[in-house]
Order: C-alpha cells, then sequence, then structure tokens
C-alpha cells in the first residue's frame, strides 16, 4: 500500500515535471520568436543604412529617409528614470508602513486601496492625465504636455507595483528574525532598516525591477500625456517622445522603410529592456 | 492578411497552448467572399458597414484589411482585392480604376472657446506651423505663446493639411504630437492657447457636446459638416471604394450597400459625412 502510493506520487510527479519542462520551453521558443520577428522585420532597413545613422541622422523623418532614434532613446531613459526617482521611496515607504507601522485595520484598507491603484488601467492614467495634469502643468510652464507630465504619471501607475510587492517581501520575513532583533533591544525603525529590509532585499529588487520595465514599456498614457515631440528635451516642460510612443504613433501608417524603422525602435527597446534585466540580476546576486 | 501573416508564429505558439480551440467557421466559397484591402481611414467604416452587409446576407464573408491607400490601390490593380479603399480622391495616373465613394471627410482648423481670435487667413496658418509667429498677440489676441498641435508622421489628416497649406513637413514646429482626433480635441480642450487640426466630424461633434474648442473658417467658409456636404469646404477629401473593372454581381451589391441609406447612421458614428443626405 505503501509502496504503491509513493510510486504513484513519483510518477505524478514525474509527469508535472515534464509538463512544466514543455510549458517553459513555450514560454522560451515564444520569446525567441519575438525577438526573431523583430530582426526579420528590422531587416530591410539594417540592410540598406548604416547602423550609426539611426544615433547620427539629423532628426526623426523616416519618410524622407532621416532615422534619428537617439532623441526617442533619450525619452524613454529620462521618463524612466524620473519615475523611478519618485515612485521608489513612496513605493517602499508605503510598504513599510503598512507592514510595520500602520494598525491592523488601517493596513488592509490602505493595502486594497494601492491594489486598487495597481489595476486601473494605463489609458485611464493617461486619459486623466490629458484632462487634469496636463492643463495644470500648462498654466505653470505652457504648452502643458511635458516630460514633467509623462514622468507624474508613470510614477502614479508603478507606485503601486513597488509598494505591494515590498509589502509581500516584507510580510515574507520570518517572525523570529523580528523577535530576535526585538530582544537585542532595536528600535522599530533600526528593525526595519536593520533586520526586516535586508532580508526581503531581493523580493523588493524583483518589484522595482518589475516596475522599471512596466515603465519603459508603458505606451498609452505616455503617448497621452508626453506631447511626442521628437526632441532631446531641455527642460521637465518639454515634450518629448519615447521609443513606445513613437512605435504606436506611426506604426499603423508606416510603409517599407519606414515600417522597418519602427522595428529597429522595437529592437533597441527589447535591448534595452534587456540590458536592464541582466543589470538588476547582477544587483541582486552581489550588490 | 499581409499582417496576419507576420504573427503567424506566434499563432502557432497560441495553438500549441489552446488545444482545445474551435474550429474555424466552414470557409465560404470564392462566390461568396470579398477581399476589401487599404486605407486606414475607411476601413473601421467599412468593417462595420460588412458586418451590417453579412447579418443580412446568410454565408457571406467580407474580409477587410488595413494598409494605406496605396495598397488599396495597389491590390485593387492587381486583383488580389476585389475592392479596395482609397482616403483621397484618384491621381490621374490611377484613372484605370472606377471609384465609389462612400463618405467624405473634411479637416478643421481648431482653437480653444475662449481664444479670442476669431479669424486666420491661410498665410497665418502657415506661420503659426512654422513657428513665425509664436505668440497670439501678434494675431490680435492675448499675450500667450502658441501651442503649436500637429499630427504625427504617415496620418493622411496631416498630409492633407500639409499639402492644402503647402507646407514643408519638415518645415512644421509642433509643441505637441497627437495620434487620433480625440486625442487632438482633448489637448486643445485643456489648453486655450493651443491651434490644432481635426477631422471636421469630431470637431462638431464635440462642440455640440459642450467641449471647449471653436472651429475656424477657412478661406471664408465656416467650418461644417454642411459645408463638406455642398462642396463648399476647401479642405475636403472624399473616402472611396475603387475596383479595377466595373463591379458586377455581389461586389456590385456590396458597394451599392455601402453608398446606400441604410449605412448612414453608421458612417455618421464615425464622424463622416453620408454620399446620400
Amino acid at each position: 500500500m505503501f509502496k504503491r502510493n509513493t510510486l504513484c506520487r513519483y510518477s505524478l510527479e514525474v509527469g508535472f515535471i515534464y509538463g512544466l519542462r514543455l510549458l517553459t520551453a513555450i514560454a522560451a521558443v515564444v520569446v525567441l520568436f519575438i525577438v526573431g520577428f523583430l530582426i526579420v522585420e528590422a531587416w530591410p532597413v539594417l540592410r540598406q543604412i548604416a547602423v550609426s545613422r539611426f544615433l547620427r541622422d539629423q532628426s526623426w523623418h523616416p519618410v524622407s529617409g532621416q532615422y534619428n532614434l537617439l532623441p526617442m532613446i533619450i525619452g524613454t531613459s529620462s521618463v524612466t528614470f524620473g519615475a523611478m526617482l519618485l515612485a521608489v521611496p513612496f513605493g517602499l515607504a508605503s510598504g513599510i508602513f503598512c507592514q510595520y507601522y500602520a494598525p491592523d485595520w488601517l493596513a488592509r484598507i490602505y493595502r486594497r486601496l494601492i491594489e486598487l491603484l495597481a489595476g486601473i488601467p494605463s489609458v485611464v492614467y493617461g486619459f486623466w492625465g490629458l484632462v487634469v495634469l496636463v492643463p495644470l502643468i500648462g498654466q505653470v510652464h505652457p504648452p502643458g504636455p511635458s516630460l514633467l507630465a509623462g514622468i507624474l504619471i508613470l510614477a502614479l501607475m508603478i507606485m503601486p507595483t513597488i509598494a505591494l510587492i515590498t509589502d509581500s517581501s516584507l510580510a515574507t520575513v520570518p517572525a523570529r528574525y523580528l523577535w530576535g532583533a526585538q530582544a537585542l533591544g532595536l528600535s522599530r525603525w533600526g528593525i526595519v532598516r536593520g533586520v526586516a529590509l535586508p532580508a526581503a532585499r531581493s523580493g523588493i529588487l524583483a518589484g522595482i525591477v518589475l516596475a522599471l520595465g512596466r515603465a519603459i514599456g508603458e505606451t498609452m498614457a505616455v503617448l497621452m500625456v508626453c506631447g511626442n515631440v521628437v526632441q532631446v528635451p531641455d527642460s521637465l516642460f518639454a515634450p518629448v517622445r519615447t521609443l513606445t510612443a513613437n512605435m504606436a504613433l506611426e506604426m499603423a501608417y508606416a510603409t517599407d522603410l519606414h515600417r522597418s524603422a519602427l522595428f529597429v525602435s522595437g529592437l533597441v527597446l527589447m535591448g534595452c529592456i534587456g540590458v536592464l534585466v541582466f543589470v538588476a540580476d547582477q544587483v541582486g546576486r552581489y550588490g | 492578411m499581409r499582417q496576419l501573416h507576420r504573427f503567424l508564429p506566434f499563432s502557432i505558439g497560441a495553438l500549441l497552448l489552446l488545444s482545445a480551440c474551435d474550429k474555424p467557421p466552414n470557409s465560404a466559397n470564392a462566390a461568396n467572399k470579398l477581399v476589401v484591402t487599404g486605407s486606414s481611414t475607411v476601413a473601421p467604416l467599412l468593417s462595420e458597414i460588412a458586418k451590417r452587409y453579412e447579418a443580412n446576407h446568410a454565408g457571406v464573408r467580407i474580409d477587410v484589411q488595413t494598409g494605406g491607400s496605396s495598397r488599396g490601390i495597389a491590390d485593387a490593380r492587381q486583383g488580389v482585392a476585389q475592392i479596395g479603399m482609397v482616403s483621397r480622391s484618384l491621381k490621374s495616373t490611377e484613372n484605370d480604376l472606377q471609384a465609389f465613394m462612400i463618405a467624405k471627410d473634411g479637416i478643421a482648423v481648431i482653437l480653444h472657446e475662449q481664444n479670442p481670435v476669431a479669424k486666420l487667413s491661410n498665410q497665418q496658418i502657415v506661420e503659426i506651423y512654422t513657428k513665425q509667429i509664436t505668440n497670439w498677440q501678434q494675431l490680435g489676441g492675448r499675450d500667450a505663446p502658441i501651442t503649436v498641435v500637429h499630427k504625427a508622421a504617415g496620418r493622411s489628416t496631416l498630409e492633407l493639411f500639409v499639402s492644402h497649406f503647402k507646407l514643408k513637413p519638415t518645415a512644421v514646429k509642433p509643441d505637441v504630437i497627437i495620434g487620433d482626433n480625440e486625442q487632438g480635441i482633448k489637448t486643445v480642450a485643456g489648453n486655450p492657447n493651443a491651434i490644432g487640426y481635426v477631422s471636421i466630424g469630431t470637431a462638431e461633434y464635440s462642440v455640440k457636446h459642450q467641449v471647449p474648442v471653436k472651429l475656424i473658417p477657412l478661406d471664408g467658409v465656416a467650418a461644417s459638416i454642411a459645408n463638406v456636404q455642398n462642396g463648399k469646404f476647401p479642405l475636403a477629401r472624399s473616402l472611396n471604394l475603387v475596383t479595377k473593372s466595373a463591379p458586377q454581381g455581389f461586389q456590385k451589391e456590396f458597394i451599392d450597400f455601402a453608398r446606400s441609406k441604410e449605412v448612414r447612421d453608421l458612417v455618421q458614428a464615425q464622424y463622416f459625412v453620408p454620399v446620400q443626405p
């Protein structure tokens, strides 16, 4: 009886593992397909013009044969960087508050609220930004659609991700660590900073990377509030265009080399995210 | 379909995942199938018209694919599609094709409702869009910088706008670049010092719904659907279906349906001007 049972469990487990392997393989193949597809689509323009032209052309006027992607790479990085600068401290603070400072009933309500924020579709944020935030910024410094608007909207969108993952990572820190720290006479903040945060570090970092990925890839909201002028922004109030907005704006109307050039911007975006994931991985492992 | 082919690898992946997916419906035989390709402006309207036609005619399949007016022309010529969609009038080099207008569209220059400037000459519009005029004061308005709202490259609205005002696309210096008409309306409505241009139907609809924008007359003609309809408004275009030879049978029936009163509500829902009032 016992024997048969273990055998049964064993074969089940083997089946489960093979099933998992199959699903993983499919996921990997899909990712490879996406990269391959991007390269195939980008190939016509890569074959015809030198790669350096994507960084050195006068501007982005693909219809007239000018393909400078640099302003959009800078646009994407500045919007993302600005949003992270705002969202990371707020997200961390919010997670720590929820886990260690708020009374139970407040934490529960607060958590629900943040979950709600995380679930709002990006186009709703974009719409709110377009009709409320952008006119407000416009009153301070016209025209309104700007790098600043993009940063604020993106920060609002990714903050819940960081807050929720920080919250749940902190929740998995074993209670005995905290008791031990308490027994040593550490203050609450001392315990949080010295014990809880380091113990939850990898989870928190994963949350930050997830938020970063969302910020880089976000399209609709950014498209609606950033102004989309192709230029290197000279101030927070200057409009910018991101790589994602570039594709969303022009893809439906692009043909031939123009279309192909948009796939090059897709490749660049893919590359940026790849590099970030790699860096985050290294930081998580050795940092 | 061209777009679909590009996604074929994904479809295969998806099929692997969804082993229990539905079988495709029995493909209609060739006589009952129409392929329509072309302009992305016309495609959403024609998809709606096709849906209604299919609902009225059992067993009929109409396949609508976008790809731009030039694809509509090319596909109709080569016989890849029985009908092409073109969001402009045919050029003289294209008169080997037959065109059937299904709707009209116009483009209106819009300002914020509170902007005291009531009219602009073509020259002034050109100078605003090339940043030779940068303050409303120079046009008799308030002392405020002008926010120039422009369309993203490749849009037919933009092409029509720049060709009407004989602007060089690279000479335009925008402050904001928008995607669709709705975003243009929202942008101008949220900024009292903005100027933009959008599809006339969308603009008129917004004004009717208390959105604070106003339409500027062009060449002294008020920007309105009525003036597009009677042909007075200068910045208008026709949306056409094109065929290689005189349409016959089922093809003709569908084109007639697309031009008939039966689809007027669909045309208006997309903010275009129906051919039959």
